[in-house]
């Protein structure tokens, strides 16, 4: 009996989870006008406009272009800059390394609002504003922590005897760095690249408010399309599904080392 | 550096907070100190004393202006006798 | 694992300071800047000492904001942990299952947070909504646009939508860890469901719920685009939180000082936070 309980209780909780994904998912395989006439549990008349619309005018895919710009980008920095950190922070002790990750666990915790003024007076006096590279470094402020975070956590489980034998056999820090230790934390920068990738995907103040035309993000013309002529809820929708599928195929590949990233509890 | 509209007494709170920074830092790279139990319910070490008493010190700062209208230097002058206290014997 | 003492592995973080200063330092040092002066325009500005502290901290409507804040993130606290730990302990442990409830679960954590506030504004819209109208055809009468505490409780469903997941990866991945052996010795105590759950899988799990607790403490705390999306911060303003309330002010209304002063006690407020959980999970560790 027990048994049968729990997953008749795990299925509401998936179904409670599915169901808003699929009503998007119903909207946005309909005109606006059928949404706002009828009330169906699935598309009567089914339709890519929608989608069509989304591929052919101009401001919709340039979004999906800008927001893809500044993740890769947000994500290249914080990698490089947090392996050879991270890589200290899991084998040495030196002075303030316990305040200095405390420190940067900090930053992964801050509210990006409170860095919202400075940032755009920032961006605005070096001539970055409305560039990609200025949202993807402030996106650094909560990815670069994050991925030091984690990857400290799978350096970590890496012997050190593996450190030294390499250095006893005569390879160089960076020699060793690359060629054998970096192959092996594979699985840990899969899981800090997708961490990257996704909060840069999913954040919305900041891209909004250091952009204006040039780079503007997907998620801020979803936002300013619902000002302007009204709602139309099936584009809205659309724009939402194709918002998911990035996150969709990363997960995919990284699938094998999600659960070991989630062990650590380092997100 | 315009846009970051300096003034004179936030120059000088930065410049305390980097000297006592580095000094610490110097101070510990020379002789590194153990983590020890003083008055504060957990074991610290000088660089945790340190953040502690700053952060405490904030607060106290907030409270004074959220609940009274005199000077906050009488304030600041309490806190630099409580970080003293922390850093001693805390 | 035993770390080396090697000062030179100061040369290896400094990357991450450079650009950690850039994006962190100074904008801080730059608000503590703006939070003592009175900006009119770039070439007119006066010191003003502690005035917008006071200010801020003796205004009602804020004190309001951070109210709504705290209630908010305990209760989504309430809700998502015990449900969170209660899906982890339903989870299949072998099998094909695994991975689909696995991919299920992770799917809302991939959804851009505004995407969050739009997919709940379809589905929670009495005219077009899947939630809406089933609650109103329920005899409930349920407007999130209208009602006070039809929007605040929306948003708290939302918020377990987006997030208890999180939780229940974290518990699940802690639970695994457990050895086998564990259960076969209470087993052979013939020990209840319940007893199994308090005295083998809890204290076990402690690890990562506290920092399920932690995270979903300080994401809840600085909640923006879901509820920005979804409700505009209304009705009135009983879902304006924290990080809406000052972006309003920051950058909607440029009231410069004021947002200064307001950022720094929030940062304040975090800065608390973070140190009394992360030192409690140092030492949790250690001991």
């Amino acid at each position: 009996m027990v048994f049968k309980a729990r997953y008749i209780a795990l299925i509401v909780y998936l179904l409670f989870l599915l169901i808003p994904i699929y009503w998007l998912l119903n909207m946005s395989f309909q005109h606006n006008s059928e949404i706002l006439r009828s009330f169906s549990l699935w598309p009567e008349n089914f339709t890519l406009n929608n989608y069509a619309r989304i591929f052919t005018e101009r401001g919709w895919a340039a979004g999906y272009v800008n927001s893809l710009i500044y993740v890769f980008m947000n994500t290249t920095i914080s990698l490089l800059v947090a392996l050879p950190a991270a890589y200290a922070f899991s084998r040495f002790r030196f002075t303030g390394d316990k305040h200095l990750f405390f420190w940067l666990l900090t930053n992964r915790m801050a509210p990006p609002a409170v860095f919202l003024l400075p940032f755009f007076n920032l961006y605005q006096s070096v001539g970055l504003f409305d560039t990609h590279i200025a949202v993807a470094l402030a996106h650094c402020l909560f990815s670069v922590p994050l991925a030091v975070w984690i990857l400290e956590g799978f350096m970590s489980g890496v012997p050190k005897e593996i450190d030294e034998t390499a250095y006893i056999d005569g390879y160089s820090f960076p020699r060793f760095f690359i060629t054998i230790f970096i192959p092996l934390i594979r699985g840990g920068i899969g899981v800090a690249v997708f961490f990257c990738l996704m909060f840069s995907w999913v954040e919305l103040l900041l891209a909004r408010t250091l952009t204006s035309v040039d780079a503007r993000p997907i998620s801020v013309v979803m936002t300013r399309s619902i000002s302007a002529t009204g709602v139309d809820w099936g584009l809205l929708a659309a724009a939402g599904v194709l918002t998911l599928i990035p996150g969709a195929l990363v997960i995919y590949f990284v699938r094998n080392h999600l659960a070991r990233g989630f062990a650590l509890g380092r997100v | 550096m315009n846009w970051m509209y300096w003034t004179v007494p936030t120059a000088i709170f930065f410049a305390v907070i980097a000297v006592i920074l580095i000094s610490m830092t110097l101070w510990q790279v020379a002789a590194p100190s153990p983590e020890r139990r003083g008055l504060l319910p957990l074991s610290t070490t000088p660089g945790d004393r340190l953040f502690i008493g700053l952060l405490s010190s904030a607060y106290f700062h907030l409270l004074w202006l959220g609940l009274t209208d005199l000077h906050p230097g009488w304030m600041t002058a309490f806190c630099i006798l409580w970080l003293i206290t922390v850093m001693r014997w805390g | 694992m035993e770390r080396t003492r090697n000062e030179r592995a100061w040369l290896l973080v400094l990357p991450v300071m450079i650009v950690v200063a850039f994006s962190a330092i100074i904008p801080l040092m730059t608000v503590v800047n703006y939070s003592v002066q009175d900006i009119l325009d770039p070439y007119t500005r006066f010191f003003v000492g502690t005035e917008w502290f006071r200010d801020i901290l003796r205004d009602d409507s804020l004190h309001a904001a951070l109210g709504r804040q705290l209630v908010f993130s305990f209760t989504v606290l309430l809700i998502q942990i015990p449900l969170g730990i209660a899906i982890a302990l339903c989870m299949p442990t072998r099998g094909i299952w695994v991975a689909i409830t696995l991919v299920a679960l992770a799917l809302p954590l991939l959804v851009p947070w505004n995407v969050v506030g739009t997919i709940w504004q379809l589905f929670a819209r009495q005219d077009i909504g899947l939630l809406g109208v089933t609650i109103n055809a329920m005899g409930i009468d349920y407007n999130y646009t209208g009602s006070r505490m039809g929007a605040w409780l929306t948003v708290v469903a939302m918020d377990v939508w987006h997030w208890t997941s999180l939780v229940v990866l974290l518990c699940y991945s802690g639970l695994r860890a457990i050895p086998d052996a564990y259960y076969q010795a209470a087993r052979i105590d013939g020990a209840s469901r319940w007893a199994v759950f308090r005295h083998v899988q809890l204290p076990r799990l402690t690890g990562v719920l506290t920092i399920a607790v932690l995270l979903r403490f300080m994401d809840s705390f600085m909640i923006y685009a879901e509820p920005f999306v979804l409700t505009g911060g209304g009705p009135g303003s009983s879902t304006t939180f924290l990080s809406q309330y000052l972006a309003t002010m920051a950058i909607g209304q440029f009231d410069v000082g004021r947002a200064a002063a307001f950022s720094l006690i929030y940062f304040l407020i975090i800065l608390a936070l973070s140190w009394v959980f992360y030192t409690i999970i140092t030492r949790s560790q250690k001991g």
